[in-house]
């Protein structure tokens, strides 16, 4: 059942071995400061361990079950944007046609038609959804309904589902097998995340977009861009079939667009004025504020990858 | 029996759903009643309200916790009069004053003295999602003989938006459930029902990304 590429398990093992480090360096804390409030380090590291058992656990069954994986994934995105955003309340139709997009935009993937994967929903979807509103017969608030629900589904099914789509692309590098360029990408990503927010506090004092996101520095986001590109061309040859050169820039687009997921979220959020988009992950908030630089990573570092390196 | 009924009804089938299906936003959860007697009183929009408000509750709780409906629905047919009593296990009130006319809440009193908690719907039917009806009076005549035994406002939304009224196609949500603070009904009816009106409007302002939603109605 479980047949793991050599790659792939020393990267599997790498990272439990960090989980292990974080857990007992809030151990080590907790007792050297016990009047120290950690319960939120502590669900963290938790949610940290829920979330990374998980994709490993589904990742090495097999390609299905990762698909399957990735729609659950882009359900649970789609059902939190659909809960803070307003929506009319005639659109309820609308949103579950949207919803049934999700199986649909996998099957595509599935079965590897990558034709219809890419055009499915900023072609089909983008204009089955405003006929069925029209149906319904309410023109009024229609343009940002129709906005709004197309936004959400291109974020939610279309970028993540890239996610799916990188399993099933052609092995370059069997010793990585398939699972190896989606496990660059997601690490890439959450390191990257990681960097630029520890880089920020470290020498961080300009801030990129003071009104939308003022604890993004410049200082943050260079230092951390800087070593995720580096750490990515250390990788990259090891986890995909890229060379190190060419895994050095994929580092380098992951850094810049994993920087504009987050802010793009981070703006959602400030319009509605919510902090966080939903309690299901706990130390993290929703699904959204762990998704954030994906949705913008996934879907550019697929087709850097399967242009670049085929 | 019924009791395991009841359990494994909500273990197996109500709390995956909810989970998976909806997606709670959970406010305060800690002051939840944890053993009665105690009546949880919250907004009803939807189906869904008493099955989450429910599936709050841990399992060892959960017999304990027992929802108000109106006979004349629930009690309908016979499949549904044994769904109503054997899994939910709810106290028939009779809408129309039928039955006890002199004590239409002789039932949730008496399941109150067994050390129930009991969850009621001040607003008396569902109304449209994300709409407050006035509140009826229901709660303060049936704890007045009972000062002591306090009351949880719960303010739900979303629901509403999930299942509404009326229709039968149940659209995937996040729901916010906010939990208020433990009340007493005291002794003067007008004051005992603004103030329950008014943490109903905290609990509202609690829920997230309420302004937005107000101004797209």
């Amino acid at each position: 059942m479980f047949e793991i590429a050599p790659h792939v398990e020393t990267v599997v093992i790498a990272v439990l071995a960090l989980l292990c480090v974080a857990s007992l360096s809030r151990v080590w804390m907790g007792q050297r400061q016990p009047e120290r409030d950690l319960l939120e380090l502590k669900q963290r590291i938790r949610s940290w361990w829920w979330m990374i058992g998980l994709l490993f656990v589904v990742l090495l069954l097999n390609r299905d079950a990762g698909i399957v994986f990735f729609a659950c994934l882009s359900y649970l995105a789609l059902k939190e944007f659909f809960s803070i955003v307003p929506t009319r309340l005639v659109d309820r139709r609308v949103l579950f046609w949207a919803y049934l997009a999700i199986p649909l935009q996998y099957l595509w993937i599935w079965q590897e038609w990558y034709g219809m994967f890419s055009v499915f929903v900023p072609v089909y979807v983008f204009l089955f959804l405003p006929v069925r509103m029209l149906l319904l017969g309410d023109s009024q608030g229609f343009i940002r309904a129709a906005g709004v629900i197309h936004w959400m589904v291109m974020l939610a099914i279309y970028c993540i589902g890239h996610l799916a789509a990188l399993l099933t692309l052609p092995v370059l590098n069997p010793a990585a097998g398939y699972l190896g360029p989606v496990l660059f990408v997601l690490f890439i990503t959450q390191f990257n995340d990681v960097c630029q927010y520890v880089w920020g506090k470290r020498i961080g004092k300009r801030p990129i977009l003071p009104r939308v996101s003022p604890n993004k520095t410049w200082g943050g986001f260079l230092g951390g861009g800087l070593t995720v590109t580096l750490c990515a061309g250390l990788v990259g040859p090891y986890l995909t079939g890229m060379s190190w050169s060419l895994a050095l820039a994929a580092g380098a687009v992951i850094a810049v667009c994993g920087f504009f997921g987050d802010v793009v979220i981070s703006s959602v959020k400030r319009d509605l004025g919510i902090k966080d988009t939903g309690q299901l992950i706990p130390g993290h908030g929703g699904i959204l504020d762990r998704l954030d630089s994906i949705i913008y990573t996934a879907p550019v570092f697929f087709h850097f990858y399967r242009y670049f390196a085929y | 029996m019924q009791r395991w009924l009841k359990v494994l009804f909500f273990l197996l089938l109500v709390r995956p759903l909810i989970v998976f299906v909806i997606g709670l936003n959970v406010f305060q959860r800690e002051r939840l009643p944890r053993r009665g007697p105690h009546v949880l009183v919250a907004n009803h929009n939807s189906h869904l309200d008493t099955l989450v408000l429910m599936s709050l509750f841990s399992w060892r709780d959960l017999h304990r916790v027992r929802p108000v409906a109106a006979a004349d629905y629930f009690l309908a047919n016979r499949w549904l009069a044994w769904f109503s009593t054997h899994v939910l296990d709810i106290i028939p009130i009779r809408r129309d004053g039928g039955g006890n006319r002199r004590d239409l809440m002789a039932d949730c009193r008496a399941a109150l003295a067994a050390g129930d908690i009991v969850i009621l719907f001040p607003e008396g039917s569902r109304g449209r999602p994300e709409a407050m009806q006035p509140l009826k009076k229901g709660v303060f005549h049936l704890l007045k003989t009972h000062p002591e035994i306090p009351l949880t406002p719960v303010m739900l939304r979303g629901l509403g938006r999930a299942l509404p009224k009326g229709e039968a196609l149940l659209v995937p949500r996040n729901c916010d459930v906010a939990i208020g603070e433990a009340m007493q009904v005291g002794d003067d009816s007008a004051a005992f029902m603004g103030a329950l009106e008014a943490a109903f409007e905290t609990l509202a302002e609690q829920c997230r990304g309420s302004a937005w939603l107000d101004e797209w109605q």
